[in-house]
């Protein structure tokens, strides 16, 4: 039943929603539809659950007989995508920031693009040119352009606020969306059909329909890509983090060390994956997407191609007289990434992973 | 794309058995135009609202459970039609659903796995991954790799002989009439449920309340021409799937989610407040397809379904919210029904409710004494408001009027004017097998067997021969 006071997104997902559980043909393709089925009815957060259950595959409104033009109207991708970046202004943290999920596109672009201009202005102010410009070779020579402490001071705060951010974000919405703390199977079977991406194989491992009604593995390939490209890259970090504190080895790297290879076939996956996804996303059907959310999509997708980009430069052109504009930039890319981590499409993978894990509950009870 | 002026074989009409035949032409090298009325966003006729089909299988499959023999499957028709079937063709049909399941597989079509326990049909009946519109979407993408010619917002409109048979149709295609001769015709245009003027002939003004769940494209054009043309025909033209289903859906193509579950647990009321048969005589799915018919004999062509707090969790939800009041005739008045009178017929009925142990599961032992028609089970006393309402409205699904087909789904015509050229597939010559009745998951088998079989006989007619 309709409830007046429900937001507009609210509304018709429970539209939608209570026509889609009146017919489950779709039970076979996704989760989404399968914890549908659990339900009788809906509670709001309900549909907060759902819609970011959603891998936006298509799939279901391609398949769907009530699919628009028909009178019913049913297009449970567009709308689950509209209640889905409802629930990033939602649970966003702190509140004031919610609002930056709206024209998020704009926005992270104009922060992306203050923040490397402020950083390259202060570059060109407080380093002298001959050290900016100068030619660097051997371990510690990014810390000649600029200082190690300072690097990890500002890197700390910055990813280190964004990881809080989401950490509390999350937490409200697992509190939402159900009750108790997870089993580790859960959160173990949640994490692998995320880094499998089991929900985008189209219930029978061919793919989603990202394109047309036909399958399709590429979006899936192309999303493998970037995810496992990022986390890759991320590995990095962290192995050259331990280098630095644990074994005192200072950066740059040699090719042939972990944390360059690691970075490097990661940042390989950040090229391909991203122009990938945005090849697909061009080419799709538009009905059953939100073109309105493109900007936030691409801006996102773009800036991992950007951050990837400036790190592999960075890494061929280290020994030139480039590598200090290069590293300055790449580092104000970075940074505008780590700032924007919790206002931006990232966050889709915290919020998908939570629902994933509060799927496995609910199928497992 | 222009329609052509000639093509082997011309199929009429893109549902399941429509594809399964042009598909099957195809393959068989014959050049094959198929013609389908909607615009393609409503593309496959009924198929768009099926979800499964019923298929034999010696034991257990990817898709199905256990085993359904072809005794156990002929039984299951046998009961329903009532013996309004030809065995020759029924028998054909249940031993070509076992490789039909295979065949929709290599074409592309997408089966659920097998769900022991949990549907009721998933020992007897292969389920569409995404439903009938998935299966299509297949369907369609297969016929088009392999050279068949697909014209939407087409129609047939007429059909011409002469001494050598099926000559050439007259279709309009984007409001233009166009000929085209072919060497065979394959008729799968399903029934005529969606003419409402057809229907107003065989039913009256009862006909004007009827709802058609499906396409609103069904409106028996070919089979018109046929029998024009002396075609033989089966079962007859009151005979259709007709299922008690909200009054509040749409006029045409309400589909799945219009259908209501609550029959068994409630007391069905006319326009005068009166109860008309037993609601609790048998499980749900058995009986569902006998309501519509019931309905259609009500004044108004109108019931409504009367339900308390206690059962109202016992049925799948339906797609639109019940109507509910506090007391009975405040329920009553909501749908301007006589409260006094509907009063009186849940006070009557309460009265005669024997106590018993309650569970929707199995026939129980909750029924009535001395009044009539009873309730058999499933009678709890109708006291715990709130009270609801579901109207109900006969929905047609099809009809089953159609042309007689032999074992190679040629159509007979009557003495001696006739064509060899002319086959059938899908709902226009289900009543063959359907006099009457229905069991669930039996018209989408009778499309795929007999779409292949007409495909594969009408591509022989094929010129390169």
């Amino acid at each position: 039943m309709i409830i007046a006071t429900d937001a507009p997104a609210t509304q018709e997902a429970r539209r939608v929603m209570d026509i889609c559980n009146a017919c489950r043909y779709c039970e076979g393709l996704c989760a989404t539809f399968q914890a549908m089925s659990l339900r009788r009815t809906f509670v709001d957060q309900d549909f907060d659950y759902l819609a970011n259950l959603c891998h936006n595959c298509t799939a279901c409104y391609h398949d769907c007989q009530y699919a628009p033009p028909h009178t019913f109207d049913v297009n449970v991708p567009a709308v689950l995508t509209d209640t889905r970046i409802a629930t990033y202004e939602k649970y966003a943290w702190p509140g004031a920031f919610a609002r930056a999920f709206q024209r998020n596109g704009l926005l992270v672009s104009l922060v992306s693009a203050v923040l490397i201009t402020l950083t390259m202005a202060l570059a060109l102010v407080l380093i002298s040119n001959n050290v900016l410009f100068g030619r660097f070779s051997g371990p510690g020579s990014f810390y000649q352009i600029i200082g190690h402490t300072l690097m990890v001071v500002v890197a700390g705060l910055t990813f280190g606020f964004s990881v809080v951010a989401m950490c509390v974000s999350v937490v409200k919405f697992w509190k939402a969306t159900g009750k108790g703390m997870p089993s580790l199977k859960s959160v173990w079977r949640g994490c692998v059909n995320a880094g499998t991406l089991k929900y985008l194989d189209g219930g029978h491992g061919e793919g989603c329909s990202s394109v047309d009604d036909g399958f399709s593995n590429q979006r899936r390939i192309f999303h493998q890509l970037t995810m496992w490209g990022f986390l890759l890259c991320f590995a990095a970090t962290c192995v050259a983090t331990v280098y630095d504190y644990g074994l005192g080895r200072v950066a740059p790297y040699p090719f042939f060390s972990l944390p360059v290879l690691l970075g490097t076939v990661g940042g390989i996956g950040l090229l391909v994956g991203p122009v990938g996804l945005i090849w697909n996303k061009m080419r799709s059907d538009t009905t059953p997407m939100q073109v309105d959310y493109y900007g936030m999509d691409f801006a996102f997708l773009i800036m991992l191609f950007l951050v990837s980009l400036s790190g592999l430069l960075l890494l061929a052109l280290r020994e030139t007289a480039a590598m200090g504009m290069l590293l300055v930039v790449h580092l104000g890319l970075v940074l505008s990434f780590f700032v924007m981590l919790p206002y931006s499409k990232f966050v889709h993978a915290v919020y998908r992973l939570a629902a994933l894990v509060r799927f496995a509950e609910e199928a497992n009870r | 794309m222009n329609v052509p002026a000639t093509t082997d074989v011309l199929v009429v009409g893109g549902g399941n058995a429509g594809l399964c035949a042009a598909i099957t032409a195809a393959r068989a090298g014959a050049d094959v135009v198929l013609l389908e009325h909607a615009p393609h966003f409503m593309r496959g006729g009924n198929t768009r609202h099926t979800r499964n089909l019923r298929a034999m299988h010696p034991g257990p499959t990817a898709t199905l459970s256990d085993s359904y023999c072809e005794e156990e499957f002929w039984t299951d028709l046998l009961r329903v039609t009532g013996g309004k079937i030809n065995e020759e063709l029924a028998r054909l049909t249940i031993r070509e659903s076992y490789p039909l399941l295979g065949w929709l597989q290599e074409q592309g079509v997408r089966f659920q796995p097998a769900l022991s326990g949990t549907l009721s049909l998933g020992r007897t009946n292969a389920f569409f991954l995404g439903g009938g519109k998935a299966l299509l979407n297949a369907q369609y993408r297969t016929a088009d790799k392999l050279g068949v010619k697909i014209f939407y917002d087409t129609e047939a409109r007429d059909l011409n002989f002469n001494t050598g048979g099926f000559q050439s149709a007259v279709v309009v295609n984007r409001g233009y009439t166009f000929e085209i001769k072919a060497r065979a015709l394959v008729v799968a245009s399903g029934g005529f449920q969606a003419n409402t003027g057809w229907m107003r002939e065989v039913w009256g003004s009862a006909a004007d309340n009827f709802l058609i769940r499906g396409t609103p494209y069904n409106t028996g054009t070919m089979l018109r021409c046929l029998m024009g043309q002396g075609v033989q025909t089966v079962s007859d033209p009151t005979q259709c799937h007709a299922v008690a289903i909200d009054a509040r859906g749409p006029k045409f193509d309400g589909g799945i989610v219009t259908r209501l579950d609550c029959v068994c647990f409630s007391l069905v009321v006319n326009t005068q407040g009166k109860r008309f048969y037993d609601e609790g005589e048998d499980f749900w799915p058995k009986r569902y397809a006998i309501w519509g018919r019931l309905i259609a004999g009500q004044p108004e062509q109108i019931a409504y379904a009367v339900i308390d707090a206690k059962v109202a969790e016992n049925f799948m939800p339906s797609v639109f919210p019940s109507i509910s009041a506090d007391s009975i005739e405040a329920l009553a008045e909501k749908v301007g029904l006589d409260g006094a009178a509907l009063a009186a017929t849940v006070e009557a009925f309460n009265a005669a409710v024997v106590a018993g142990n309650y569970n929707p599961d199995v026939l129980d032992d909750c029924h009535t004494e001395g009044l009539l028609p009873p309730k058999s089970h499933w009678a709890l006393k109708l006291d715990k408001p709130p009270y609801a309402i579901y109207p109900l409205k006969p929905g047609i699904t099809f009809t089953y009027l159609g042309v007689k087909v032999d074992g190679k789904a040629r159509v007979h015509f009557s003495g001696s004017q006739g064509a060899d050229n002319v086959y059938a597939a899908g709902e226009v010559m289900a009543g063959n097998i359907l006099g009457q009745g229905y069991c669930a998951g039996t018209g989408m088998t009778i499309g795929g067997v007999f779409g292949r079989l007409a495909g594969a006989s009408a591509a022989a007619h094929r010129s390169s021969l």
